[in-house]
């Protein structure tokens, strides 16, 4: 299935290449282990045909890429977008961040994504990674093929899928979906129903572990200043490595107050955490109460809509409420 | 060489932690990281840690001095103190060879006091590997996964850890703990031996066992810095320090000052090369865009410092990288690449 | 412990002097507390002046190792801490580590040679320490010429020194220029490179350059229409540093660091850097 997927979406990239209406394709580059895929620029049939791959590990978010590569050339490039990748498109759109004429954008169906580390607890050595209709096949050094049936190795991410609908393509290859009614703020209310206390200790201990490489951050469709406040010299938050241990909180939390209203909760924070931090947390309890408080909001679901933390109306609560919340809420 | 029964192993790390603070890999829901030793912690079973040793002794952040400033005048006031003595426990043979490429440059004149400091207080215990991942290339760089250096060398057999005293730090450590150890017989020796026969036969199998690193080294500053290939390998890099960070061999470093608000706390922390404020000044900067901070990053480990240190690389095939990069971009990948048909 | 030397580890500076140079540049006298030279160190090196609190950065040192008093730093005012550096009054104090880098070959690729030296702006500043030690020291070289140009009168570095002392001297030829007419200038006027072409030096005396990228590009390139091989002339490089002793990775360039390797390079060398400075 995965094989006559790619084949569909390898024929497609290069018809497009091949009638000039794209010079360029952004796709997922082959690695050497089958599950290391790595963003690539392809131009050519040939070079589709030889390292394009397209299965439940191409986990990469080619929205933010389009911001720098639009500027690259006067054709259209090509970008494979996922449906949770379409509302990312949409809100870097919104906040005119790449010029739409530039870019031709082919939604593909998805059954979701797997997160390799959680295959990589269960077997040693993986070299080889297939997939055979909901299974996932690894051939490993120590383990023998092992077996998994993909819902259980899902990404957080994909467990909690938001949405199976594209909301921004030129062509769609495949079935669309609709919106899921799904249950990812389950965690978040976990989190609230913690004292503070409990709650402090929870991000102390997640948080205690960042390295501060800044992956989050370089990774996040919503992250697209052109100088960010911590390469700021003059911001005063612009050290490397905690200068004291309330600033490595204090990064997450600014970065996640700089997203609020603009996150569309893509969840690629937490997959390229080198230390499996849950941040995309943070960004869903402000979605969670954006939501609260101003009714349902998602982010990058149109072009050009307005968050409600940026668009005041006279039904707005007034900040002593989410005060008076906070108190009930321990 | 001495042994001792893994059912005992909390008292061999009792008795070591009586000679200094010990430090050994655990599992947490994160991966396995460094902690201190307390009464009953266990020792992963994980081919190895997420973030490198080299914390021990280039730590991610710490303080250099600090200042009092009155007035017009400043006392600079030197807060070094001798560091404890401790043992780190554990470390693969490719953090060990990593612990030499950071000496060539901490102990290279004008040594560095912060690190050597750390660097003389620290027994280091290896642990042979017995089952490499995928991801592991330390072959390539001439380190033997089943015969790792250190003070004192471990193997962990099914039933019993194995230690051999290298150095005379490494004999002081075991003499200190002969109490819970017992000398190995021959049949022991025979069995380690045996381990090492297996081990080396898997690391001869391994996906990249036939990596190499032979079209790199000292002079090819000019073969390789203006090579079309840096293009794709750098255009998805996200400009992260990721890499860097989790490297065993990276380390570069930035200064700071702090200012606590009674005074001024000078420190330094880890930086990263693939960063776009790196070389920025006020006059210009010299790398422009992630092409030039990616090339900057494998030029280095695979030319210009094996360029100075006769012939070693700055990269130890620890296969960190591979694991955690967000973009899926790596060394065997820029080796492969660049190296073409020589790297296998 | 604490006795141990550490490289990073500075020594108090006191700036006993201000001299304002040009709008934008300084020049800063520091000795130590006790009214001595903080350290010794050789024609082009540099030093790590800091401001606790503020920062640290790189200047090379403007006066001549023949100064045995003090030291000099010309410091333009482009940055954190340089806009610090100009805003204090003598009395302060400042921290101050070094010498750092590889310095000009004074006493031996110089000895015995004719000297001409070419600077812009603020390049004067790490060329006046090896121009004083070759006046110190004027029997161990032959003529001297110098090349100083800047954007305008007002901007000349060393202005006083220049006229007072250097154009006085025997066998030391000074030529001014300024980009632009102005009325109190009936000097040369227009671009050093071109200047130095004008000129037409001759080629038996080594060539020392230093100022902004355009103007070492071009005077190279004209020096060596003059006949100028490469390995005849030498310039001094600036990248970011941080550390001053090739370990923080800053300021590596190919496998050399210019904080340890430079920041004194003759052109030879620098063709066998990769380009990236």
């Amino acid at each position: 299935m995965q094989e006559i997927k790619r084949k569909a979406l390898i024929s497609k990239a290069s018809e497009l290449l091949k009638n000039g209406t794209v010079d360029r394709v952004f796709g997922w580059r082959r690695g050497e282990f089958d599950y290391d895929i790595t963003p690539a620029l392809f131009y050519s049939a040939e070079e589709l045909e030889k390292d394009f791959v397209w299965n439940s590990m191409c986990g990469a978010n080619f929205s933010k890429y389009l911001v720098k590569e639009t500027g690259k050339s006067e054709k259209k490039v090509l970008v494979f977008l996922k449906p949770c990748d379409t509302y990312s498109f949409n809100q870097l759109l919104t906040e005119h961040r790449f010029d739409r004429e530039k870019v031709y954008a082919v939604g593909i169906e998805c059954g979701g994504m797997i997160d390799i580390s959680k295959v990589k607890a269960e077997c040693d050595g993986i070299f080889a990674v297939r997939e055979d209709g909901d299974n996932i096949i690894t051939e490993t050094l120590y383990d023998g093929e092992k077996t998994f049936a993909k819902k259980d190795v899902l990404a957080e991410r994909c467990l909690n899928c938001k949405s199976k609908k594209h909301v921004a393509y030129d062509e769609l290859i495949g079935e669309d979906g609709d919106v899921i009614d799904c249950n990812r703020f389950d965690e978040v209310e976990i989190l609230e129903k913690m004292s503070p206390d409990e709650r402090f200790a929870f991000w102390q201990n997640e948080l205690s572990r960042c390295i501060r490489c800044n992956a989050c951050r370089d990774v996040c469709p919503a992250c697209t200043c052109e100088k960010c406040v911590f390469d700021n010299p003059a911001s005063g938050v612009e050290n490397k490595a905690a200068a004291n241990s309330f600033e490595e909180k204090m990064f997450h939390i600014i970065r996640a107050f700089h997203v609020a209203g603009r996150c569309t909760d893509c969840g690629e924070c937490s997959r390229v955490c080198p230390q499996h931090i849950p941040l995309h947390l943070l960004n869903r309890k402000f979605i969670k109460d954006i939501d609260t408080f101003y009714g349902d909001y998602q982010a990058g679901a149109e072009v050009g809509s307005r968050a409600p933390v940026v668009n005041y109306t006279v039904d707005d609560p007034e900040p002593g409420e989410a005060v008076m919340r906070g108190d009930t809420n321990g | 060489m001495v042994k001792i029964s893994l059912e005992k192993i909390n008292d061999f790390f009792a008795a070591v932690a009586a000679h200094g603070t010990l430090y050994i890999p655990v599992d947490t829901s994160a991966g396995a990281k460094y902690e201190k030793w307390e009464n009953g912690k266990k020792l992963s079973d994980a081919l190895n840690t997420v973030r490198s040793p080299k914390d021990f002794f280039f730590p991610q952040t710490e303080n250099l001095m600090e200042f009092k400033t009155e007035g017009n005048k400043i006392e600079i006031i030197d807060t070094r103190t001798e560091h404890e003595d401790f043992v780190v426990f554990g470390v693969r043979a490719c953090d060990v060879k990593s612990f030499e490429v950071l000496d060539k440059v901490f102990l290279s004149e004008p040594v560095d006091s912060f690190y050597k400091n750390r660097r003389e207080h620290a027994v280091t215990v290896s642990l042979a590997c017995t089952k490499p991942h995928e991801t592991c290339f330390c072959g390539t760089f001439g380190i033997d996964a089943a015969e790792p250096g250190g003070d004192v060398v471990c193997y962990k057999t099914a039933d019993a850890l194995f230690l051999d005293a290298k150095t005379e730090k490494g004999e002081k450590l075991l003499a200190s703990v002969v109490s819970v150890t017992e000398k190995a017989e021959k049949a022991d020796e025979a069995e380690v031996e045996e381990q090492k026969k297996t081990v080396r036969d898997r690391l001869s199998k391994l996906p990249l066992a036939n990596l190499k690193a032979d079209a790199f080294g000292d002079g090819k500053t000019s073969k390789f810095f203006n090579a079309p290939e840096w293009k794709e390998l750098s255009e998805s890099c996200l400009g992260c320090g990721t890499c860097t960070f989790v490297c065993p061999t990276c380390q570069c470093y930035d200064i700071k000052d702090f200012n606590t608000g009674s005074g001024v706390k000078r420190f330094r922390c880890w930086d990263s090369c693939m960063y776009s404020d790196f070389t920025k000044m006020s006059a210009g900067q010299p790398r422009l865009t992630q092409l030039e901070r990616f090339r900057q990053r494998f030029m280095h480990k695979l030319v210009y410092f094996p360029t100075n240190n006769d012939g070693m690389f700055s990269c130890v095939g620890c296969g960190r990288c591979i694991n955690k990069c967000p973009i899926q971009m790596n060394i065997v990948k820029v080796m492969k690449k660049l190296g073409g048909g020589e790297n296998g | 412990m604490a006795e141990m030397f550490d490289p990073l580890i500075p020594k108090i500076g006191v700036v006993t002097d201000i001299r304002i140079d040009t709008p934008d540049v300084k020049t800063f006298r520091v000795v130590t507390p006790d009214g001595k030279k903080a350290f010794d160190h050789r024609p082009g090196q540099c030093a790590m002046l800091s401001v606790p609190g503020v920062g640290e950065a790189m200047f090379s040192i403007t006066s001549s190792p023949t100064n045995t008093e003090y030291m000099e730093f010309s410091i333009k005012k482009c940055g954190c801490v340089t806009d610090w550096l100009h805003s204090m009054e003598v009395g302060q104090e400042i921290t101050i580590r070094g010498p750092y880098g590889r310095p000009f070959p004074v006493d031996t690729e110089f000895a015995g040679h004719d000297m001409l030296f070419v600077a812009g702006g603020i390049g004067l500043a790490p060329l006046r320490s090896v121009i004083n030690y070759c006046r110190h020291y004027r029997d161990r070289y032959g003529k001297i010429d110098i090349v100083y140009g800047s954007r305008s009168k007002q901007d000349l570095v060393d202005y006083k020194e220049i006229i007072d002392e250097w154009a006085n001297d025997k066998n030391v030829n000074v030529y001014l220029t300024i980009d632009r007419e102005q009325p109190d200038w009936d000097g040369h006027v227009g671009f050093v490179p071109n200047y130095v072409k004008e000129l037409g030096f001759s080629t038996d005396k080594i060539a020392v350059l230093c100022g902004p990228p355009i103007m070492i590009k071009f005077t190279l390139a004209g020096l060596q229409e003059l006949g100028f091989d490469k390995t005849q002339v030498y310039t001094t490089m600036e990248l970011r540093m941080k550390c001053g002793i090739g370990k923080c990775g800053r300021c590596n360039i190919g496998a050399k660091y210019v904080c340890k390797d430079g920041p004194v390079f003759r052109f030879d060398e620098i063709d066998e850097l990769p380009d990236e400075y």
